[in-house]
């Protein structure tokens, strides 16, 4: 079948570049690391917070603190797998062989989604186990209400946040463009527009604010904000696949 | 069979292919010939279905490119240097390429056996040298084992041992009853390998030829003769009935090959001679002409048809005659 066959090549792309490896492992680490750091940080200071905040105390949202800088590594993936094909010139290979663009790009998209996937889902389980283990007799535990949802939920951004990037890349066609945009926003303009009062009721609609409400089990005290976990997963992937359609009408519309 | 049918590509104000018809034809090679620019990447490139023909058709025999089943089964081609991921072994190239057609790996291996890339199919392809990396073109164009192939400059920057090779394996592929349809910016390199010739300039065709063909209407041979006695020798030939060609210039020019007779005949008249040599002029002369006459028969007549509104707008300098680029490239 034409389209296993196009799945197939992909992953022979995949698996053969050292940027694969290099950049999932990256987000493996720092995620889990940093989330460790993090939970290990706020059980020592949990006695010098205020009751406010010992109150709303979060402890499964804690051992994801790692992923906003995870997620850059995942965003990396993203951008290059998509990307080099253009900065190679791949891409004129790869589409003399499939010229149905359409099934080389879901072909593309599919294969690295799934590998995106299972190493966020492993990504994300051994944050929150490792993360927990920080927190000692603060901890959550897999079985209390929402926490598998948040764990499950935190794999799942993990995995949307590298296909946005996929989608990125492929309207751009070119992955230092592609990382130039994506890394600060989500490193700087996400955070700076969540924070601003003024700017503070659009910047939770962008794709990250919206979807890592997924990975929140306890919800703040002050929360007017108008989705809840799922919703906001689901506004995460609206974002997806817009990224993603826009994608595909510059692959189809322009000359490689 | 590659059919193309007054195929045209524009960007903006600028026609890249203008109005392209001719038939590529299997067993012999067709050389595709014209000075950089003149189009011919663009052409291959639509040939491929890469790029997108602002109007008119090309058809890989009689079908669009991208209703080709396996595509790479029924063409292959060379597109330009390093088309591909550098991080990636040369081996891990092919096999993701033959993956998506349903070529068999063993099949990989042999083209690589094919192209002399045995030794090195597991190095990554960013450590090739120029020779390797079209090897690696050619390796990845043979992989379907299709019945038509398509090269792009195929000898660019090769050294003699690479071209030779080029050459002999385009020669086997089409004695074999292949397609074979390379492009070059070369004359002499057309000579020596194309059956068959298409030039184009400027994105027109200027001439849809067998080589014989081109080569006996384009080679003029003449005798070229220096003499201390110009005036006696003159009147030599002029009795003789030959005609000399340059009577103005410095060394005198007969047309023909025939500088046996000249000898004798100066001889006779016990004219001293200090050089007679029999001339050739060079195919690569000839296609200058004709890349450079199309330009000018434009030039007179107006706007080429077709061109862009505002290509030569008042004021501008005139734009250069055609085969003046050619000579830098």
């Amino acid at each position: 079948m034409a389209a296993a066959q196009v799945v197939r090549s992909e992953w022979t792309k995949i698996r053969s570049v050292a940027s694969t490896v290099w950049t999932l492992g990256l987000a493996v680490v720092v995620t889990i690391a940093l989330g460790m750091l993090i939970s290990a940080l706020s059980k020592s200071q949990f006695d010098d917070m205020s009751r406010e905040d010992r109150f709303t105390f979060d402890p499964t949202f804690i051992s994801f603190a790692g992923t906003s800088l995870g997620q850059l590594a995942m965003i990396v993936f993203g951008v290059l797998v998509v990307g080099n094909e253009y900065s190679s010139g791949m891409i004129r290979n790869s589409l003399a062989a499939v010229p149905r663009r359409g099934a080389f790009l879901a072909g593309k998209i599919m294969v690295a989604t799934a590998l995106a996937l299972v190493v966020s889902m492993i990504t994300s389980f051994a944050a929150f186990f490792l993360g927990q283990a920080m927190l000692g007799d603060l901890k959550a535990s897999i079985g209390d209400p929402g926490v598998l949802r948040a764990v499950i939920g935190g794999g799942l951004y993990m995995t949307l946040i590298a296909m946005f990037s996929m989608g990125v890349a492929a309207m751009l066609r070119s992955p230092m463009l592609s990382l130039g945009i994506l890394m600060p926003f989500f490193f700087l303009i996400s955070n700076i527009l969540g924070s601003v009062p003024a700017t503070e009721k659009v910047g939770r609609f962008l794709p990250d604010q919206a979807g890592s409400r997924i990975m929140q089990v306890v919800t703040p005290l002050d929360d007017d904000v108008p989705y809840g976990p799922w919703g906001g997963l689901g506004i995460m992937a609206l974002w997806v696949v817009a990224a993603l359609v826009g994608g595909y009408a510059v692959l189809k519309r322009r000359d490689a | 069979m590659i059919e193309l049918e007054g195929l045209t590509k524009r960007y903006g104000e600028k026609v890249a292919v203008n109005n392209l018809s001719f038939t590529v034809r299997p067993g012999i090679i067709t050389g595709f010939l014209g000075p950089n620019g003149a189009g011919k990447s663009t052409t291959m490139r639509m040939v491929l279905g890469l790029d997108r023909p602002t109007s008119g058709d090309v058809r890989i025999d009689g079908k669009h490119y991208d209703q080709l089943k396996d595509p790479l089964t029924y063409i292959g081609a060379l597109l330009e240097a390093k088309a591909w991921h550098g991080g990636r072994s040369a081996y891990n190239h092919l096999l993701c390429l033959a993956q998506s057609n349903g070529i068999p790996a063993s099949r990989v291996r042999e083209v690589l056996d094919t192209v002399g890339l045995t030794a090195v199919a597991r190095k990554k392809t960013k450590g090739f040298s120029l020779g390797m990396g079209q090897r690696l073109g050619i390796a990845g164009a043979l992989l379907g084992d299709p019945r038509m192939l398509m090269f792009d400059e195929p000898v660019n920057g090769l050294d003699p041992e690479g071209i030779h090779w080029i050459r002999n394996l385009m020669k086997t592929l089409a004695a074999q009853g292949r397609t074979v349809f390379v492009s070059s910016h070369l004359m002499s390199e057309m000579a020596l390998t194309a059956d068959h010739l298409v030039v184009i300039g400027q994105g027109r065709l200027l001439a849809d030829t067998s080589m014989a063909e081109f080569i006996a209407e384009n080679s003029r041979s003449y005798v070229r003769i220096r003499t201390p006695q110009r005036e006696q020798l003159l009147d030599a030939l002029q009795g003789a009935g030959i005609k000399v060609a340059e009577p103005g210039a410095e060394a005198l020019e007969v047309d023909g090959d025939i500088a046996q007779a000249v000898g004798e005949l100066a001889a006779r008249h016990q004219i001293v001679l200090h050089e007679l040599s029999p001339q050739r002029a060079s195919l690569e002369e000839a296609f200058m002409q004709l890349t450079a006459e199309s330009v000018e028969y434009h030039a007179h007549d107006g706007q080429p048809p077709g061109a862009a509104p505002g290509q030569q707008q008042p004021g501008q300098p005139p734009q250069q005659p055609w085969g003046s680029d050619w000579k830098r490239g």
